[in-house]
């Protein structure tokens, strides 16, 4: 059997599985495990409820960035609640010997942007944390997934969680992409077609020409989106792209470690005559630059189309209604036009340079519109610091934006970035739910050049316009 | 955690005929901020079951009496979305013991069952029918048979049987969880965590 053609996620699975539980799941080796403040207190006190430890403190990493304030880092924060959790996360990492990148730290931002940043993300891992974001981490071969609090207690005390082997897709978009279409609008597109339960059950591999061209950071995103079509996780294998992004970083291997990882990832592809549950393919030129509409990331069209009528669309009519409703749009309404509140640049799937460059390759020489509240949140520190390095920072000052500090920030609005009630935000984010970025915020989810196209026009614009 | 063990629960139930309910409607991001794991059933759907001033919206069903239940029946793609299990901690902080649906997304699901939910689900056709025997009567009773892996309507005797893997149904039974699983292999686990 061993000669048989395997999958790139059947050869990361298989060789990480300890054992197999009959009728049961798969008890299944992590080999990097991150942690943050908002899912891993009721896990530390699970451990200390049990009497039992941490079995490898050394393979688990915490960074704090879910509630922080994205401004005044320096200050303690206000919050009493987040203070308490940011603590909690410091406390329990000390207490069992956890690298913990807190706030302030140079280290410190999104979970998904420092890990890949400091070379701890490698091929042909397995990678898990309390965040189903954490499929980000599969832009690089490896097999990364979101997980409850129940399996952070699990992987914290044995380095292992129980679960059942996904079902297989492969999607494939070939051809080359049009002008302003970004790897955002990619997942968008997919995740439009596919819906937002379409590979439920599922781990896809990303193929193709489109993503083999593409940057780490692209993929990134393309790999962070995956949950919002339902799959566990999404994975890109490694090639060279991926090995001239690792090499060099801080954590990354060194000297005839990094040799022989080397040798190893480059085994990690699918093999010719390899088979999927599922395959699906797509074509770079049918993608447009991409914005949501309604209430779920599967909610998505090309932003010169139309909003779908209830009766073209799959499910019900009356959520569908629902959805619109919420929003304050209409079946056939055009999205051209709609009026801006707020701009958000930043989060796991869209903070990280390459975002930014984007981002300021058109508000280069514009200034944003007035009205508009724009929240310029970088991934990481370490972002931050390319940001002012590469002189993006005084394009964006001199368009009037402000750089805040880096967090989740609106993505999920736990501290005070909150979109208000009834108002509109174009977001680079990853969730347009009911009052995700506030109570009654109404999110439009797209690439950082529509996002710099809206902050600019202070309405929705087809950014091809600016190119 | 361990928790409550699961056989055979008789109840009525509370119905949600919509599809794609995310956990950020289950349990909103701003209401993650406790270090514990109880207290959450406060704000179980809180932007759907609350207005901004905190009055309960009386079109909301977990605010209509007519309806209570120790099952929550929800539409298609129940518990989309995020990967708290602060989610499962809600519906089971709030009372509920079993979710109905017609299809689950995959986090919420494995969260529910590691917090002692039973998530059940079911063909839409069933599903239908569920919606349609609590609308005719809101007392009319589901009955959740773990060990026999059937859920049947008790107004109308119409039956379906769900799956579940046979080893999360003898921890459900019995009310095991993983981590003593874990536990009790860790030095074979470490055998193989000397090679990686």
């Amino acid at each position: 059997m061993s000669n048989s053609p395997k999958t790139l996620f059947d050869k990361v699975w298989d060789s990480h599985v300890i054992r197999k539980i009959e009728d049961g799941p798969d008890v299944f080796f992590i080999d990097r495990h991150f942690i943050h403040e908002v899912t891993s207190p009721v896990a530390f006190l699970g451990l200390k409820t049990r009497g039992i430890g941490v079995m490898y403190p050394e393979r688990t990493f915490a960074t704090a960035d879910h509630n922080t304030p994205t401004i005044n880092q320096h200050l303690p924060v206000e919050d009493a609640l987040s203070a308490n959790q940011l603590k909690q996360l410091a406390t329990n990492s000390a207490k069992h010997g956890i690298t913990h990148w807190g706030l302030g730290d140079p280290k410190n931002g999104i979970v998904h942007v420092v890990g890949p940043e400091n070379g701890i993300t490698l091929p042909g891992f397995t990678i898990v944390c309390g965040d189903s974001h954490t499929s980000t981490h599969g832009a690089f071969g490896a097999i990364a997934f979101g997980i409850g609090t129940s399996e952070v207690e699990m992987v914290l005390s044995s380095q292992c969680i129980m679960q059942p082997k996904p079902k297989k897709m492969r999607i494939n978009v070939n051809g080359v992409l049009g002008k302003g279409v970004t790897p955002k609008d990619v997942a968008l597109y997919i995740i439009s077609k596919l819906t937002t339960s379409g590979a439920t059950g599922y781990f896809v591999e990303y193929a193709g020409d489109v993503f083999e061209n593409m940057s780490m950071e692209g993929r990134m995103t393309v790999c962070n989106l995956s949950i919002e079509m339902g799959a566990r996780g999404g994975m890109i294998a490694p090639d060279q792209t991926t090995f001239d992004y690792i090499e060099g970083r801080e954590l990354a291997p060194k000297g005839s470690d990094w040799d022989t990882q080397l040798a190893y990832w480059k085994t990690l592809k699918t093999d010719q005559g390899a088979t999927f549950d599922e395959e699906i393919n797509f074509n770079a030129a049918d993608i447009e630059p991409m914005i949501t509409y309604g209430t779920n990331p599967g909610m998505g069209m090309g932003i010169s189309k139309h909003i779908p009528k209830a009766t073209d669309v799959e499910g019900g009519v009356a959520t569908y209604a629902k959805s619109l409703d919420y929003m304050g749009f209409s079946e056939d309404d055009s999205m051209i036009g709609k009026q801006v509140d707020y701009v958000f640049i930043g989060s796991c799937t869209n903070g990280r340079i390459e975002d930014f460059r984007a981002f300021a390759s058109i508000v280069k020489g514009r200034k944003k519109a007035d009205h508009v509240t724009a929240w310029v949140v970088p991934g990481s520190h370490i972002v931050e610091a390319q940001i002012k390095e590469e002189g993006i920072l005084d394009i964006l000052m001199e368009a009037g934006f402000v750089l805040r500090q880096p967090g989740c920030s609106a993505c999920l609005a736990m501290n005070d970035d909150k979109i208000p009630a009834g108002k509109y935000a174009v977001s680079t984010s990853n969730r347009n739910f009911e009052g995700r970025q506030g109570p009654g915020s109404r999110t439009l989810l797209a690439s950082p050049l529509v996002a710099a196209a809206a902050a600019v026009t202070g309405v929705v614009t087809d950014p091809r316009q600016f190119l | 955690m361990a928790y409550d063990s699961f056989s055979v629960l008789t109840s009525t139930a509370v119905p949600m005929p919509i599809e794609n309910v995310d956990t950020d409607q289950i349990i909103p991001a701003r209401f993650l901020k406790a270090t514990e794991r109880t207290g959450f059933g406060d704000n179980l759907f809180r932007d759907w079951r609350y207005d901004k001033n905190d009055q309960p919206k009386a079109d909301f069903v977990l605010n209509n009496p007519t309806y209570s239940g120790k099952i929550l029946v929800g539409g298609k793609n129940f518990g989309s979305g995020s990967s708290r299990e602060h989610a499962a901690w809600a519906i089971y902080d709030y009372g509920f013991r079993c979710v109905v649906s017609s299809f689950f997304a995959d986090i919420f699901r494995g969260n529910s069952i590691n917090v002692g939910i039973l998530p059940v689900q079911v063909s839409p056709e069933f599903l239908h029918q569920i919606f349609e025997a609590i609308e005719k009567d809101a007392n009319s009773e589901l009955v959740v048979d773990l060990p026999a892996q059937t859920i049947t309507i008790a107004s109308t005797g119409a039956s379906e049987s769900f799956e579940i893997n046979g080893y999360k149904k003898h921890n459900l039974l019995n009310g095991f969880d993983d981590i003593d699983y874990l536990q009790a292999m860790k030095s074979e686990i470490a055998a193989f965590a000397t090679n990686r």
